[in-house]
């Protein structure tokens, strides 16, 4: 089943602090009057040009294990190697916040508008995180309303290029997936138009599967380190995301 | 306060109606447009790209500082041209082929126009072949490519390899630059310099033309 969801802008582009520290504005400090001004002028652009959509589609291990092997050019080890066997669902997926915004960072670069341009594409960065994160929280939703039970299950979500998984799994991702009912597409080297897009998988499964320690190889040419802040996050969660009946 | 430190003071403050007003001024008065460029407008940008390094300032305030400098630059372009004053040395930039980042690039491109080179930008998806042609073709000392994904960044390395193949290595320098790229990638394709950021970016074409 394809499951397609669309999100308003507001929906999307509500971590301020974390659109200003893509500009380098560090979390907590008193930000200058004139780049809060700057940071509203762009958000208002992102509002008028954004319209985020999503789609995801479960698949059976066997399923996913064919997407994820891709075109065999995956790190030897890596944690999602691991982790997909143990998952009990799984979803491929795919978000977009729409070709307008890019468009929308074109004029703004054309009319050397550079702050703003940069502002912009922060915020649309960030936002497709975002969107990424309303869809995971939908799949996770879907899945409790269909009595998944697991004590302690929760989804957490992987994306090709990050982690060991190569970028050119995206070939057999959209394949599969086919988001290109939702305006996504991949160009011959793997990248995916419009820019501010996210794909993976979902992962469903008890919480501890996600569990993995940072010491693969790739890990040391790695600057994001976002994977450590993903399973704080994952494992602070409160609510297991169980069927309450 | 002489107009030129006033041209300074305005790109510092990112105020490019003044930064315009300014530089009219400076001619007007006879000032030659080489001095202003040099002592008004490069010389502001130099202290924003300083107070940027020492996390003084933002990216956003490089950025509206920038855009000031534009504003005084497109009264001194046809100026200069006119005088066939050099700059301070050209650079060929663009993401490579098969790449439609440009955000990071385009960074670069605007903070080497802020530190006086003429910058050449290619754009996104740049081949090969046009990178070199353009750089020979335009007199550029230095190409500078950047790549975000790993499946382009080898791209870097045929652009390297196509300059080699026509003896140009050496004469024209190359910079890399991106997310997936590293001093050691730069070194293992043979380019001349990697920049881990636009700032750097801007110390390493400076090193590489001799005017750092």
């Amino acid at each position: 089943m394809t499951v397609p969801l669309a999100f308003t802008a507001a929906d999307v582009a509500r971590d301020r602090a974390a659109a200003l520290e893509r500009l380098g504005v560090p979390r907590g400090i008193a930000v200058p009057a004139h780049i809060e001004a700057l940071y509203d002028s762009a958000a208002r652009l992102f509002a008028a040009t954004a319209s985020p959509v999503g789609v995801w589609a479960e698949v059976s291990g066997a399923e996913f294990a064919a997407v994820y092997e891709g075109e065999g050019r995956n790190a030897p080890a890596a944690p999602l190697a691991e982790i997909h066997p143990r998952a009990e669902h799984l979803a491929l997926f795919a978000v977009t916040i729409g070709a307008e915004t890019g468009r929308a960072l074109e004029r703004c670069f054309a009319d050397q508008d550079f702050a703003l341009a940069y502002t912009l594409d922060a915020i649309a960065s960030v936002a497709a995180d975002d969107a990424a994160d309303l869809l995971e929280r939908g799949y996770a939703e879907s899945l409790r309303a269909s009595s998944w039970e697991t004590p302690d299950g929760d989804v957490l979500r992987y994306s090709p290029g990050y982690c060991g998984w190569d970028v050119t799994g995206q070939r057999k991702l959209f394949a599969r997936l086919k988001p290109k009912a939702i305006g996504l597409t991949l160009t011959e080297s793997c990248l995916m138009q419009p820019l501010k897009s996210v794909s993976g998988v979902f992962v469903a499964g008890p919480r501890a599967i996600h569990r993995f320690r940072p010491t693969y190889p790739f890990c040391d040419r790695c600057e994001e380190r976002t994977c450590r802040e993903r399973l704080r996050t994952l494992f602070a969660r409160r609510e297991p995301v169980t069927n309450p009946e | 306060m002489t107009v030129l430190a006033e041209i300074a003071q305005a790109v510092i403050d990112g105020d490019q109606t003044r930064v315009g007003d300014l530089t009219r001024r400076a001619l007007g008065e006879g000032i030659h447009p080489k001095t202003v460029l040099d002592d008004g407008l490069v010389a502001g940008m130099n202290v924003v790209g300083d107070r940027f390094r020492e996390h003084e300032i933002f990216l956003p305030d490089v950025l509206l500082a920038a855009r000031a400098m534009y504003a005084g630059l497109d009264e001194l372009r046809p100026l200069l041209a006119q005088e066939g004053i050099p700059s301070i040395g050209k650079v060929v930039i663009g993401t490579v082929q098969g790449d439609l980042h440009d955000i990071g690039k385009n960074l670069v491109g605007i903070m080497l126009k802020g530190a006086g080179f003429e910058v050449i930008d290619l754009g996104h998806d740049v081949a090969p072949e046009r990178m070199v042609d353009t750089a020979v073709e335009q007199g550029a000392a230095v190409i500078g490519m950047s790549a975000l994904l790993t499946t382009t960044m080898s791209v870097m390395g045929e652009v390297v390899a196509l300059l080699k193949a026509r003896n140009l290595d050496g004469k024209i320098r190359t910079v890399v630059g991106g997310a997936p790229v590293d001093d050691a990638f730069a070194r293992r394709i043979g380019a001349d310099a990697y920049g881990f950021d636009a700032a750097n970016a801007v110390d390493v074409v400076k090193r590489l033309v001799g005017r750092a």
